[in-house]
């Protein structure tokens, strides 16, 4: 449902995504890795249309309308989330803020809060917390749980396992699973290799800006030592 | 020369017109990144206004409500008709804010003249109070009473309402806001109207202790800068403090070195800068 093709985007003169392709099915999770500065965040910030980055050429059609020149709100109101990079939480909100603030609390279609309090239980005991107060693992629960609030048909997850505990980071590629059954569909950017074969159905290899190496996760599993050529030590 | 009960209630009074004003200076600033210099020229327009209305129909209630729509009025025409076309631009921002603060004091110069007018004060209001000994001015009493209601009403809206978490989010991170599916311009808007109905309440209420003459909204706008540099920008608690402060340095600096009174209060803003570039309550983005 998401198809991106041939897509140009940049910063200027310079071009950092340069004719990437990729799908995302309904129900699918899907890894995007690649090294620090292959285009990955940059091919992010253009799906969801926020600028800078500034799309060159090529579209990003999602149920068959481009999503490109739409403001980043106009694309969260066709239900596609994202849990950006560093999970940007609001220092000045509390944890329950962070989930009203985009759904009156007396709505009770979809996410809601209680719902997201249930599929974690450390964001329910914290919620008068503030965001710089919590754990790097909370963080992370609260930035999918605002996703959530959105209602969302596909979320783009920019390295949600950076800077997590190894606990954590198993924890939060149940959480995908978890999600993956609601129906949802993922596109996760990932550095971590194991933890993206562990979770996607597929996986594309960015390098420069390009699109590489694509495939069955399955099928990658068996292929690592290729993977990690493209994708440095690990 | 000391300071008596008396001194120290001019500089809180003062402290809370210069809150009135500079809140919706600081939530402004704080969320759309603007440093509204039209801020000043709003506030002596709302104070125009509020006069003839207060004059005209012998209510200064329906005055202080006549300058706040219409100084709302004008800062939505500011936002939606000149800013959205170079946000992003803090240069061109901040020039355009300067460009309008001239063409509104040349129109007040235009309609209103030259001269000093002073908001007639209802009877209610005349006279003074006599208490631990002091004889003290009702309205000026009213005027921090105002102030303390706009802290309370501003607090409820930031800290109780969705549209408060809205800005409060928006201060901090107004991209985040806007790719969670909020249209962060409406937020911007309802701010920037929000700000400019504070600084038309504050011409309001200035115009009857200050009076309104040329040249009153650049000695405000002053304060009010101060005030915000000192606070941090887009912190109600650093309004509220800034605004205390630089009021009762100014009346410390009046009572016990005239000379020097705008130093009394430039010079610790200085000092601050130096130390605390974000001001007392300031956050990083």
């Amino acid at each position: 449902m998401l198809e991106i093709r041939d897509l140009h985007s940049g910063y200027g003169e310079a071009q950092v995504v340069r004719g990437v392709s990729l799908d995302v099915g309904e129900g699918e999770v899907v890894a995007l890795l690649g090294r620090n500065g292959m285009g990955k965040t940059t091919l992010i910030r253009s799906i969801m249309g926020l600028t800078p980055p500034r799309v060159t050429g090529g579209s990003v059609r999602w149920r068959g309308h481009d999503l490109v020149g739409l403001t980043p709100h106009e694309i969260a109101g066709r239900k596609i989330a994202i849990v950006p990079q560093g999970r940007r939480l609001f220092p000045s909100l509390s944890v329950i803020e962070h989930l009203t603030m985009l759904k009156g609390a007396r709505v009770k279609t979809g996410w809601t809060v209680e719902r997201v309090f249930g599929i974690f239980p450390r964001l329910a005991e914290r919620r008068n917390h503030r965001g710089g107060q919590l754990s790097g693992g909370e963080r992370q629960m609260l930035a999918v749980g605002r996703a959530l609030m959105i209602d969302p048909d596909l979320i783009l997850m920019d390295e949600p396992s950076e800077g997590l505990a190894p606990v954590m980071v198993q924890h939060l590629e149940s959480i995908v699973l978890d999600l993956k059954r609601e129906g949802l569909s993922i596109l996760l950017v990932e550095q971590n290799l194991y933890s993206a074969l562990a979770v996607a159905d597929r996986v594309y290899i960015l390098e420069t800006g390009k699109v590489v190496h694509q495939g069955d996760a399955k099928v990658m599993a068996q292929q690592t030592e290729t993977l990690m050529k493209h994708l440095g030590v690990h | 020369m000391g300071m008596n009960a008396f001194q120290l209630l001019n500089g809180l009074t003062f402290a809370a017109l210069l809150f009135i004003v500079a809140s919706g200076f600081t939530l402004i600033f704080g969320l759309l990144r603007i440093v509204n210099l039209a801020h000043g020229a709003l506030y002596l327009f709302g104070g125009y206004v509020g006069y003839t209305v207060a004059v005209k129909t012998g209510s200064f209630t329906l005055g202080a409500i006549a300058a706040m729509i219409a100084v709302a009025l004008i800062g939505l025409a500011l936002n939606q008709g000149l800013l959205r076309f170079v946000r992003g631009n803090d240069l061109r921002q901040v020039l355009l804010t300067l460009g309008v603060a001239f063409v509104l004091n040349d129109m007040a110069l235009v309609i209103w003249g030259g001269d000093s007018f002073t908001v007639p004060i209802p009877d209610a209001l005349k006279g003074g109070l006599t208490f631990f000994g002091i004889f003290y001015p009702k309205y000026r009493l009213f005027v921090l009473l105002v102030g303390v209601l706009v802290l309370i009403a501003l607090y409820l809206l930031l800290f109780r309402t969705r549209l408060g978490a809205l800005i409060r989010a928006g201060v901090d991170d107004a991209e985040m806001v806007e790719a969670s599916g909020i249209n962060i311009r409406r937020v911007f808007l309802a701010t920037f109207v929000l700000g400019s109905a504070l600084a038309g309440l504050g011409g309001m209420m200035g115009g009857a202790f200050l009076s309104l003459y040329p040249s009153a909204d650049s000695e405000i706008l002053v304060f009010s800068l101060a005030v915000v540099i000192i606070g941090g920008r887009g912190s109600l608690l650093g309004v509220a403090i800034g605004s205390l402060l630089v009021g009762l340095l100014n009346t410390v600096g009046q009572v016990m070195f005239p000379e020097l009174a705008y130093f009394v209060i430039f010079g610790p803003m200085a000092l601050l800068l130096a130390f605390r570039p974000l001001g007392l309550f300031g956050k990083a983005t």
